[in-house]
């Protein structure tokens, strides 16, 4: 079983294989995206009821929590592939960290533009020297250095490696954002979520909180996809497939 | 929902709500052109580099 396994997934790295798939689900994609997002914003703005202590002004949290865990996640997306192109020479793989780094630097900066518009009226500042949102804004700059260092290298494989080196290192800011709000003391408010034992959030808001998050999932799928598709046309230039794909 | 002033009003945290829900907006939209654009240039690069080799 191991091995159909390694080549379903060898299959898949190829890249007019890839091409042809992302090519595929884009509109399934798109279709998903709308339906968790359409009761999701729905959810959000109106459904949920207003909170006991911040009213409506917490409704931030629908946009401000999905956008950081999506920073998060994609960057330990980015690193996990970077690590199979490093160990396996997987082109794709290489390419789909790549594509990945422009939503995991804007979702990054969305993260904390809202977290800073969100703490002005209820904290009392735009900003706090804390760990949390150091440690945020360190992501920003790595996020930002891996695109001007790939950028930088114009061999591919070098690009590749480098990018992979850069990321895996920066690995290790990532439990300190998230255990950041636990470590130290801080203005930050600690996990809701994604700590042991139960949620403490109400229904009502946990929902369209999930649905804000898993159309935020989906739509990192599609940009990243259709990014991916772009770099892999212009590596494989030359190949019959991609000239068949840009006719 | 009462009105829709008092929608909009968000308990009087309209500037702070709204703003965020737009950058949000925002960077979507612009992810998501920037991604179609990007795959529409190579797409054309790869079609006029062919050309020129036949």
């Amino acid at each position: 079983m191991g091995t159909s396994v390694y080549a379903t997934l060898g299959r898949l790295a190829s890249p007019p294989v890839f091409y042809r798939i992302a090519e595929a689900s884009r509109i399934w994609l798109i279709g998903l995206f709308l339906l968790l997002f359409i009761p999701g914003i729905y959810g959000a703005l109106i459904g949920a009821p207003p909170d006991y202590q911040q009213g409506e002004g917490y409704r931030i949290i629908f946009v401000h929590v999905p956008a950081a865990w999506m920073s998060l996640f994609i960057y330990v997306n980015m690193a996990g592939m970077a690590a199979v192109s490093l160990i396996w020479r997987g082109k794709t793989a290489a390419i789909c960290a790549r594509a990945s780094a422009p939503a995991g630097a804007a979702f990054t900066a969305l993260t904390l533009a809202t977290g800073s518009i969100w703490g002005k009226p209820m904290w009392g500042t735009w900003w706090v020297w804390d760990a949390r949102l150091t440690s945020e804004l360190i992501l920003l700059f790595i996020y930002l250095g891996y695109m001007a260092l790939v950028a930088s290298i114009p061999d591919r494989r070098t690009a590749a490696a480098a990018g992979a080196i850069l990321l895996l290192v920066g690995l290790i800011n990532i439990p300190v954002i998230h255990f950041s709000v636990d470590w130290w003391n801080t203005l930050h408010q600690p996990a809701t979520i994604a700590k042991f034992g139960a949620p403490s959030i109400d229904k009502a808001m946990l929902m369209p909180l999930l649905l804000m998050a898993g159309s935020f999932m989906v739509f990192y799928l599609a940009v990243m996809a259709t990014m991916a598709q772009a770099l892999l046309l212009e590596q494989e230039a030359s190949s019959q497939w991609a000239k068949q794909a840009a006719s | 929902m009462e009105s829709l002033g008092e929608f909009l009003a968000m308990g009087g945290y309209a500037a702070y709500v709204w703003s965020s829900y737009a950058l949000s907006a925002a960077v979507l939209a612009g992810l998501w052109l920037t991604a179609l654009r990007r795959k529409r240039d190579s797409r054309r690069k790869v079609a006029a580099l062919n050309e020129d080799r036949q």
